[in-house]
């Protein structure tokens, strides 16, 4: 749809990204996005979504609201973002100041083979997000731009709505752990201490 | 308590157990059964109310709080059921609690034939997906069935259902 090139590496943006996370709460969109986080280095303040479709902002929503003195992030891909777009509406109206979203944009359903996806067809999610009435809504293009959004996402008040175009070419595949239960006891141990027991 | 009384307080009844038990988030798609269940969780500044789209929102909103060691109720009526399913995935592979209150439509006197469809399947389509279901018919035991779904919930990592039938609501009358 647009003309301009999308030159981007997946892996790289969630890695850089990530390395200025400092404390952060970390949840990931079923698919590559959750692959992308497990690669840039595993955390017990990851929670991979491995299902779910649709759900992983507004669930990031829930823990925004349960840690307010904690930055929440969630990393997600165009068409698991696209399955949750009522959740922009809902997200606006809640405003968590402490939330932000990055959804890693291919045009494409990446993790089913490829498929054209709407963002492609030129729906522009951010500019969805912006008219629900998200606080801050920005796109990057570039590696300048992707080093700009680190402390945007991480310390700027939200909630915050970040598009990163990026290219289509194959990366290795890396797996986190997938039982659901052993992640959510590590992500509370980590979050909550001896509270996670109650 | 009376029956009469408590045909008329039972979300009183409803909203008191949620505080007894550390409900400190509420997300719902407004309706009717539970507008003033709604509105006194709304007047609670103590209480985080959420407004979804969607009933599934509040599935994964209410999973990312457990994860965030707050606990959550969420409001909807039986048509809504149908949209959280696949959701609730994430409760069960993860052992994340759920408490959802369901208000029943299309069972009892049910003048909108569009509410039968959703209404008549709730159970099973909760059953389908391993939700604990328990169903409230008599307004003396909310208290009671409240408090059980929730400590089930919170205590055992389920999620788990509370039908509210319409029995219990009353049928909605349409302008005559
Ligand atoms: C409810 C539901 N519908 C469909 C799928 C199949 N599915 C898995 S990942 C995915 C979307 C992947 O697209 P995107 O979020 O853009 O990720 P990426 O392109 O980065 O792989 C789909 C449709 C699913 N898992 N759940
Ligand atoms: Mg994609």
């Amino acid at each position: 749809m647009t003309d301009k090139q999308a030159t981007l590496d997946r892996r790289d943006v969630v890695s850089r990204i990530l390395a200025g996370r400092e404390d952060a709460l970390v949840i990931t969109g079923l698919g590559s996005a959750t692959w992308d986080t497990a690669a840039a280095g595993d955390n017990p303040l990851n929670f991979y979504l491995w299902g779910g479709m649709g759900g992983a902002a507004v669930m990031g929503l829930g823990l925004a609201l349960a840690q307010p003195d904690r930055r929440v992030l969630v990393i997600t891909g165009d068409g698991e973002m696209m399955m949750g777009l009522g959740t922009l509406a809902t997200i606006a109206v809640a405003a968590p100041s402490n939330l932000a979203v990055m959804v890693i944009d291919n045009e494409r359903y990446g993790e089913t083979g490829m498929q054209e996806g709407h963002t492609g067809a030129g729906v522009d999610l951010g500019g969805m997000a912006a008219a629900a009435g998200w606080r801050k809504t920005t796109i990057a293009w570039t590696e300048e731009e992707v080093n700009a959004l680190a402390p945007i996402l991480f310390k700027e008040p939200g909630p915050i709505f970040a598009t990163v175009k990026v290219n289509r070419d194959p990366v290795p595949l890396v797996l986190p752990a997938r039982d659901g239960t052993a992640i959510r006891a590590r992500f509370r141990a980590a979050l909550l201490g001896e509270k996670a027991a109650e | 308590m009376n029956e009469v009384d408590a045909a008329i307080a039972w979300p009183d009844e409803i909203y008191g157990v949620l505080k007894d038990m550390d409900v400190s988030q509420v997300c719902y798609v407004p309706d009717a059964g539970h507008k003033i269940l709604i509105e006194r969780s709304i007047a609670d500044n103590q209480m985080t109310t959420v407004r979804l789209t969607t009933e599934e929102e509040g599935v994964a909103m209410l999973a990312g709080s457990w994860l965030g060691g707050a606990k959550g109720a969420l409001l909807m009526q039986s048509s809504g059921v149908g949209n959280c399913i696949n959701m609730v995935g994430i409760n069960q592979e993860c052992r994340i609690p759920l408490l959802m209150l369901v208000t029943m439509r299309g069972e009892w006197g049910e003048f909108n034939p569009w509410q039968t469809t959703m209404g008549q399947g709730t159970q099973d389509a909760l059953e389908s997906v391993g939700v604990i279901v328990h169903r409230l018919d008599d307004a003396t035991q909310t208290a009671d069935t409240i408090r059980a779904a929730a400590r089930q919930a919170f205590l055992s990592y389920r999620p788990v259902a509370v039908l509210i039938g319409q029995r219990m609501i009353g049928y909605k009358e349409f302008a005559k």
